[in-house]
This record gives structure tokens, C-alpha cells and sequence, in this order.
């Protein structure tokens, strides 16, 4: 019987109908880790015998009579930017390679809650800095499509967990694209909320003003499940919002004709994949047959994203990283003079990327050049910010590409950064502007390449997002490409 | 040549909240190290700030008794410097957006008031504390309990001209601080402690000198040598054909000497950025309103007020609302029957002496404001002299004892029985013919002689007006 693979409320619908077991659910995904995980890299750490230990927990909660929620007893995946508290949590850094997390997250306290099982912990790149989880100090994390090309990044390994069958969903992290990205390369649902819809309590920190966790998941309904489960308001992240967090789950099969779905007028196509923009063209033709109204929309600025996420980010990055410094946890070097320490244990303890988004923090930061950079790169937020706001006065949703090309090929793009960087090109803007997005599997290249959709939705309208995900997901099949391994 | 100082004092006073300003850490001094700590101030990856809503009240209250505009969107900044006392590598303080701005304080030195401009008072959040000394001789330890506790600092505009000014401003500023009790005032503790920037100009139309910042200044004591040590400095430098380079100077209380920490081009470019972590401190207009409501008498308006209600002379009046305490303690004692002027001689006099000799602080004088006010009825019904007064006095401030008893235990009452008096009085002059003889000779002197003996054979309790009048009647 099929176990891995399938949607997690799908897996609970079979366990609640006496079909399987939580324990044959989390020993399937074990088995397939150890089968082919040494071969795609996307764990960092593996949760084995205590991840047994809760399924038959729950598998006798349920003997009892009692009554189990979706989430109890699933083994989920976690990024390694959560504080799993007990369980060590690298950031896929050297310089945290041997720290253990002392305290929890929100996200997986809340998960917790809902007794899920933590299967592992995810590869990802060094600090969620990247696109292609290359920059991972450990190993990089494959594509299962294509194992010679990457899974994106930064949260990599949780995507290719999700992907490549390893875990019944997953949790990420996304500073400037960093679940929507992967989960395009690797034909999952990859959903940023709202900034401040979820807690960063515990989360480790990249850019803070644009970081957001979200679910990773195999569909649609799986991530609306989740994202319920870790939103919501929290007293240790003062960024948090204090709203209610709506049922998702209603908005799935809320009927999206008459919606109107905005399409940017100044998209700029010409640097995409040719590929990529004939599926984005006719997954948008899809909503228009659909009775989905096209509204031509403007943001203006849009050219300026990139520039703009490369200031702020590598700003408040270069200030949340002065903290790994060798003197409280992390690595240490063994030098004696107080300033060879910081130097030494820095320089071995952060990759180049890292070191390259310290710097250009440090610079842009510095006196004489912060209102040129920093303080110029938040007037053009402000502005993205606005014409954001303009638009969602005429739709219930923006749709675009999530990234210019589909999955490349590991190190392709090592040396050439600024390729790197400008293909985050429209997964940006959402974390600029705060706004919720996603990305969900819209079609297959002739390479057997999964590309994405984004939807991009007003502020705190994920409802809007999951309801025409769910449509789309539900009424346009695509055909799922072929696992390599 | 004539110079003329200009100073300026960025005080620092910690908050006396019960938790840190970003967490709910306790803030009780003297905790083992690291006792008061958590993933917040231990700047663990992942944590988070949350402020404290309670130190943002202290710090309103108290830009209102400075006469400060409240900013209603004041922000969090981060001061970004490595060093391993501040576990965030960055500070969270307060840069182009200050809580409060454009305040001013009073300040009197000898009988002169002057007003001292207040530029801004911003939150930030203490350090943590380096221990040099433990179980490896080569290694330094980190303590972090006092990382997070909160902390105003309070810039001063260059108005403060001589070192007494500094001083009494400095004072001005504790005082306002523990009346509003959102400060301990302990300096010994570090709860009130000071940065000096001094420079020198030929005259008071010139433009500002070069200006050093001397650091760590925590006893006003200090604050005065300290400045003074600086404007010497400057002047002999000056006056040498040197320049003043702008550089942080360390004091030494020791030596009464500063040294150069760092010059100009070595100091820290802090990189401040607003603190993505900390929304905009959003303070509306009720809350002020009723902070404001809520503010208790400050020392000006006490002194006023002591002046009109007590027919107190300015000086008394000033003394006595230094703190808020001698204040109070000044009312019971009124309040109780004493005399106003008396009761104030008493506590600035030498109810102040014994509690400064002996570091006591006046809630704990074991000399009540009722038993001061015991002592002074005992002195105006004519019980006992103003002398014996005193003694009582120190007997009371030791034992913690009534004047009464005292009095009566040692039988130190005045004497003011003529009969016994007269005796006595008698019996002086007879024995002493040559002092008679030099006293109608015209030797006035000799009259406190006489005075001596009767006072010596009464133990000191004979009353002196009476015994005046009797040897003036006996050797006219
Ligand atoms: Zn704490």
C-alpha cells in the first residue's frame, strides 16, 4: 500500500478508516529516508526511535477511542533555522554545528500542540542565505526530478522532503523567496504567510523585517492545515499580529468564479525561461476560462526589488549575525587576544555567502553611506509597499512567475552570484511588501522540470490565496513528473 | 588668558522595573552570574525582544518632570559593536527617534537658579559585566544578569559651565529621578552614573572647543573632580601651544587623573539601524495624560512650597527637598508639633551629619520624626538647653531611645529653680574675692567665669538666663 507520498489529511482519512497505522505511516518515511536520503541530502539531522515511540502513542490514543487531530502522529520536517529545543540546530552553519537548541519554537511548540511528530531536521542554505541550497556548509541538498540539478534554497531539504517522499510535509522558512522557490523547483505547495502571521519567536533570524515560516507540503489542503496550526498571534514576537486566524480549510472549496486576479502589466518576461512563461501564460489562460477575470495591473517599481532586497537583507543580516562571535556557544577558535577570537572563529565558522551578505550589510550600514543605501533601499519598500496596496484595490489576488528559469544545475550559478540574485526577481516583492504568497505546481518543461505559479494575495487575505490554489490544483491536473530516485 | 569651560552630561540611570526591558528577567541585583537570564538576554539565535511597557512608563513620567515633548512614535535602534559583554553584538537603544526631546531642568549654585537645556532623554538597555577574576587567572568570565535591565540616558545641552554646576546638575537630576522612584539612585551600585564632555573657548562668544568624554563618573563627587582635572588639563594643553584632540577619557577616582581610552579616529562607526524587531513605540495621548496625573510633587515645586507654607528661608528649603525622604521626614516632624525652622536645623544639621558618618539612610534613622519632634519640645518648654540638647541628641541617634528617657534616666534637666540657683551662686562668689575684686575693677571678662562655675557645679543643666541674672544681681 501507498503511504509515502500522499497528502497528510489523505494519510489521516486511511488511519482514521483503520487502514494503516501512525507507526507503518512514520516507519515508511523512515525507511525511505535511509533508502535514498544519503543520496539527495535533505536532512541534517534524522529524529529516528523517538519519532517511533510518539506514532504508537498515538496509535494507542486511538485504540482507546480517543480522538486524534490531523497533525497528531504525522512526521513533519523542520528547516534547521527552528529552535527545536533538545535537538541540535545548525543552520546548516559551522559555526553552529554543535549547538543544541535549549528552548522551542513557536512554529514547532505549536505544532507540538498538535502533536506532530518531528522527523528531522532539513538541509538549507547557510542562514536561509541562498537560492540553491549549495551554500549549505554541510552538503548540498538534490533535486529528486533531476539529482545533477538543485532543489532551490534557501529551504532546500525541506522541499526535496517533501518532493522526494521523505516526510508527510515540512516546514520552511522565506526571506526573499525561500519556500516558494524550492517548492517551484520541486512541484510542492510552498506558502509565505503574512508577515507577522506566525511567530518568529525561535526562528533564527536572517533579514527579520522580511523573514516569515510557512508550510512546504503536497498539496494545497495540507498546507491550509498547517499554516492554521502555527499562526497566530504570539507575546514573544512583538512583529506578531494580533488577529484571528481564519478556518483555511473553509476557503478551499469556495467557488473563485468572478474573482479577479491581477496580472502586471510590466512584468518582465524577456529574462524568463521561454518555458516558464508559456506555463505561467497558460496557467493564467486556465483561471480566465475559468470565470476568473484578468485585471491588467501596474507596480511600477518592480525593477528596483532585487537592488532593494539586497540592501535590507544583507543589513539587518550583518547585525543579527554579530552574535555568533565565539564567546557564549558556537564555534570557537583558540586564539587568546579578544579580537583574533571574533576574527578567527568568523572566519571559520561562516561560509563565503554569508561572509559576502556580512559585508555588504557592514558597508551599506556604515557611516556616510546610510542614506544612500539603507535608508533609500526603505523608501523604495515604502513605495513597492504602496503600489502593492493600489493594486489589491482591484483584485483579490496578483499571479506571476515564482522564479525565472526552472531548476538549474548544481554549481551553475556558483560564480555568478548576480544571476543568482536576479532570478529571485519575482519572489521578492511579497517580502518586501509583507504580503502572503505561494507557490503551486503549474506545469512540467520538456526536461521532466517542475515550474511553479505564485499568487501573491492582499495583507492577511491567505483565505483568497488557498481558494484559488485549491481551484487550480483541483481542476487543472498536471501531469506529476517522474521521481529519479 | 581667560577660559571658559562648556559642559555637557549624558546621565544614565537604570529604571527600577522588577523585569528587563526585553524580557521577563528579573532585575534583582546581586543574583549569582548569569542567574537572571534567558534566550532573550542571553542574545541566544532566535530570540526576540518584547518591551517592557513599565520602563516606557518610567521613562514618559520622567521627560514630564524634565519638561521634555513626548515623541508619540518614538523607535528602537540598534547600536551594532562587538565586545563580549553584549551578547547581541548590538545594543538596543535609541538613535534618531527619542522617547523624549527639548527638556530643561533648573539648577541653583550659589543662590544663582540657572536653566539647564535637557536635548533628549532615550531607552536603551544595559550591558553585561566582565569578571577578570575566577577559578583560570588567564581567562575573563561573563556575567549577564545586568544585560536588559533598562536604562534612560539623559543628554544634557552644553549649557553647564563650572564643575559645581555639573555637580548640582547632576544632583538635580537624582533627585528627580528617586522622587519619581523609577530609579534607586544607588551610585555605589551603578544605578545613576555619568559621561562628561568638556571643552574649552577663549570666551563666551566663541565658538565651542574641541570636546573630550570622560566615561563612568558614578559619585557627584566624581562627576566635580573629574571636570575640573579636564578644564585644567585643556588649559594647560591650550596655554602649551597644544590642540585638544577629541578622544574618550577613562577616570581614575584613585589617582583623581583621566587617561586617553581612544581617539576620534579609533572610536566605533555603530552602524544604528532602526530595531526591525521592535515595532514603533506607539504612546497615546491618554497615557500621558494620566502619567502626567500621576506625577508626585517634584523637588522646585517642594521647595516652593516649603518656602510659603513653612516660612522656610530659600537655603533650608533647598537642602531639605534634596531627597524625597529628608522631605517627608521634615513634614512628620511639623506635622507632629515641632517648629518648622527648628525642626529644619535639626535635620539638615545634625540629624545629616550623623546619618552621612554613619551611612545611614534617613528612613532608617532610629531618630523618628516623632522622637525629633520629642526632643525639640523638650528644648522650647525649657526641659532642657540647646546644649544638652545635643548630647541627648547622639544618645538617641545610638539607642533609639525617647528624649524624655534619656532625659530623665541621667537627670539632665535644666535648672531653673532660683532658690537652688542662688545657692549655688552665692557660695561661687564667696569663694572667689580676687575674681570679685577684677570684676568691679571693670574686667567684664571676668563675668564668664562666674558663669563657667555655676554651669560646671550644675552638670551644664542650670539655666543660663537665670544664672545671668542672679550673678549680675549679686556682684552690682
Ligand atoms: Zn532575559
Amino acid at each position: 500500500m501507498q503511504i509515502t507520498g500522499l497528502p497528510l489529511h489523505r494519510l489521516h482519512q486511511k488511519r482514521l478508516g483503520g487502514e494503516i497505522t501512525t507507526l507503518q505511516i512514520v516507519q515508511a518515511y523512515l525507511e525511505r529516508i535511509k533508502a535514498v536520503d544519503k543520496e539527495l541530502g535533505a536532512f541534517l539531522y534524522v529524529n529516528g526511535e523517538s519519532s517511533l515511540v510518539q506514532a504508537e502513542a498515538v496509535d494507542k490514543k486511538l485504540a482507546r477511542g480517543g480522538k486524534i487531530g490531523t497533525l497528531e502522529g504525522m512526521p513533519i520536517a523542520v528547516k534547521d533555522n527552528f529552535n527545536t529545543r533538545g535537538i541540535p540546530t545548525t543552520c546548516a552553519s559551522k559555526i553552529l554545528k554543535d549547538y543544541v537548541a535549549p528552548y522551542e519554537s513557536t512554529v514547532t511548540r505549536k505544532l507540538i500542540e498538535n502533536g506532530y511528530i518531528l522527523i528531522g531536521k532539513t538541509n538549507m542554505d547557510e542562514f536561509a542565505m541562498g537560492s540553491s541550497n549549495e551554500n549549505s556548509a554541510f552538503w548540498p541538498a538534490k533535486n529528486p526530478w533531476d539529482l545533477e540539478r538543485v532543489p532551490g534554497g534557501s529551504s532546500g531539504g525541506s522541499a526535496v522532503a517533501v518532493a522526494a517522499n521523505l516526510a508527510a510535509g515540512a516546514i520552511g522558512s522565506d526571506t526573499g523567496g525561500s519556500i516558494r522557490q524550492p517548492a517551484s523547483f520541486t512541484n510542492i505547495v510552498g506558502f509565505k504567510p503574512t508577515y507577522g502571521r506566525v511567530s518568529r519567536w525561535g526562528m533564527v533570524a536572517f533579514a527579520s523585517s522580511l523573514d516569515q515560516a510557512g508550510p512546504m507540503t503536497q498539496d494545497v489542503e495540507d498546507a491550509a492545515l498547517i499554516l492554521k496550526a502555527i499562526s497566530g498571534h504570539d507575546e514573544l514576537d512583538a512583529t506578531s499580529l494580533k488577529v484571528e486566524v481564519p478556518d483555511y480549510l473553509r476557503s478551499l472549496n469556495q467557488p473563485v468564479k468572478s474573482m479577479k486576479l491581477g496580472i502586471i502589466k510590466n512584468l518582465d518576461l524577456e529574462s524568463c525561461d521561454s518555458q516558464v512563461v508559456d506555463i505561467y501564460k497558460e496557467s493564467i489562460n486556465f483561471y480566465q476560462k475559468q470565470g476568473v477575470e484578468l485585471v491588467e495591473i501596474e507596480i511600477p517599481n518592480l525593477e528596483h526589488v532585487v537592488a532593494t532586497y539586497y540592501i535590507i537583507g544583507p543589513c539587518e543580516a550583518s547585525s543579527n549575525l554579530g552574535r555568533y562571535d565565539g564567546i557564549r556557544y558556537g564555534l570557537r577558535s583558540d586564539a587568546k587576544a579578544l579580537k583574533d577570537l571574533y576574527e578567527e572563529s568568523r572566519d571559520l565558522g561562516f561560509g563565503n555567502e554569508v561572509k559576502i551578505r556580512i559585508l555588504l550589510g557592514t558597508f551599506a550600514l556604515s557611516a556616510g553611506y546610510y542614506d544612500a543605501y539603507y535608508l533609500k533601499a526603505q523608501k523604495i519598500q515604502n513605495i513597492i509597499r504602496h503600489q502593492f496596496k493600489e493594486a489589491f484595490r482591484q483584485v483579490d489576488a496578483i499571479a506571476c512567475p515564482v522564479t525565472t528559469t526552472p531548476a538549474f544545475k548544481l554549481g551553475e550559478r556558483i560564480n555568478d552570484p548576480l544571476k543568482m540574485y536576479l532570478s529571485d526577481i519575482f519572489s521578492i516583492p511579497p517580502n518586501l511588501a509583507g504580503l502572503p504568497a505561494l507557490s503551486i505546481p503549474a506545469g512540467i518543461t520538456k526536461n521532466n522540470l517542475p515550474v511553479g505559479l505564485q499568487l501573491i494575495g492582499d495583507h492577511l487575505q491567505e483565505g483568497k490565496l488557498f481558494q484559488l490554489a485549491h481551484f487550480f490544483e483541483q481542476n487543472h491536473p498536471i501531469e506529476k513528473p517522474k521521481l529519479m530516485i | 588668558m581667560d577660559f571658559e569651560p562648556v559642559i555637557g552630561l549624558e546621565v544614565h540611570a537604570q529604571l527600577a522595573t522588577h523585569s528587563k526591558i526585553f524580557c521577563r528577567c528579573s532585575t534583582e541585583f546581586g543574583k549569582e552570574p548569569n542567574h537572571n537570564t534567558c534566550p532573550v538576554c542571553l542574545g541566544l539565535p532566535g530570540a526576540l525582544p518584547v518591551i517592557n511597557r513599565r520602563a516606557v512608563e518610567f521613562a514618559v513620567m520622567l521627560g514630564l518632570a524634565t519638561n521634555c515633548e513626548i515623541r508619540l512614535d518614538s523607535q528602537f535602534a540598534r547600536k551594532n559593536y562587538f565586545y563580549p559583554d553584549l551578547p547581541k553584538s548590538y545594543q538596543i537603544s535609541q538613535f534618531d527617534r527619542p522617547l523624549c526631546e527639548h527638556g530643561w531642568v533648573d539648577i541653583e549654585v550659589k543662590g544663582e537658579t540657572k536653566r539647564i537645556g535637557i536635548t533628549r532623554i532615550h531607552m536603551e538597555e544595559d550591558a553585561g559585566k566582565l569578571i577578570h577574576e575566577g577559578e583560570d587567572p588567564n581567562a575573563s568570565y561573563v556575567d549577564l544578569n545586568r544585560a536588559g535591565i533598562p536604562l534612560v540616558e539623559i543628554v544634557s545641552e552644553p549649557d553647564i559651565r563650572t564643575s559645581e554646576e555639573a555637580k548640582a546638575y547632576m544632583e538635580k537630576i537624582h533627585s528627580i529621578v528617586t522622587y519619581l522612584e523609577i530609579c534607586n539612585g544607588d551610585m555605589e551600585k551603578g544605578n545613576l552614573r555619568c559621561d562628561a564632555n568638556v571643552s574649552i573657548r577663549p570666551n563666551d562668544k566663541a565658538p565651542f572647543g574641541t570636546r573630550t568624554e570622560t566615561k563612568n563618573l558614578n559619585s557627584f563627587r566624581h562627576v566635580q573632580a573629574c571636570i575640573d582635572y579636564e578644564i585644567g588639563r585643556q588649559i594647560d594643553v591650550t596655554l602649551d601651544g597644544g590642540k585638544i584632540i577629541q578622544q574618550t577619557r577613562l577616570w581614575d577616582a584613585n589617582k583623581k587623573q583621566s587617561k586617553a581610552m581612544r581617539d576620534k579616529e579609533d572610536s566605533h562607526d555603530y552602524r544604528y539601524f532602526p530595531c526591525p524587531d521592535l515595532p514603533v513605540v506607539d504612546i497615546d495621548q491618554n497615557l500621558i495624560i494620566s502619567l502626567r496625573e500621576k506625577l508626585p510633587e517634584l523637588p522646585d515645586d517642594k521647595k516652593a512650597r516649603f518656602q510659603e507654607d513653612y516660612s522656610l528661608g530659600h537655603y533650608d528649603a533647598s537642602v531639605l527637598v534634596v531627597s524625597k525622604e529628608m522631605a517627608n521626614y521634615f513634614e512628620e516632624t511639623v506635622k507632629n508639633g515641632a517648629t518648622a525652622k527648628t525642626a529644619s536645623n535639626w535635620i539638615t544639621g545634625d540629624l545629616s551629619r550623623f546619618l552621612n558618618e554613619t551611612k545611614t539612610s534617613i528612613t532608617e534613622s532610629k531618630v523618628t520624626p516623632e522622637r525629633l519632634t520629642g526632643l525639640i519640645k523638650l528644648i522650647e518648654d525649657g526641659t532642657i538647653s540647646g546644649k544638652i540638647a545635643k548630647s541627648v541628641f547622639e544618645t538617641m541617634f545610638e539607642t533609639g531611645k525617647e528624649a524624655l528617657e534619656i532625659v530623665e534616666n541621667q537627670g539632665l534637666k535644666q535648672v531653673s529653680d532660683e532658690t537652688q540657683l542662688r545657692e549655688i551662686c552665692d557660695e561661687i562668689v564667696r569663694a572667689s574675692p580676687s575674681q570679685v575684686q577684677e570684676y568691679k575693677a571693670g574686667k567684664q571678662k571676668v563675668f564668664g567665669f562666674f558663669v563657667g562655675q555655676a554651669m560646671k557645679q550644675t552638670k551644664g543643666q542650670a539655666n543660663p538666663q537665670v544664672i545671668n541674672q542672679i550673678l549680675k544681681e549679686l556682684l552690682s
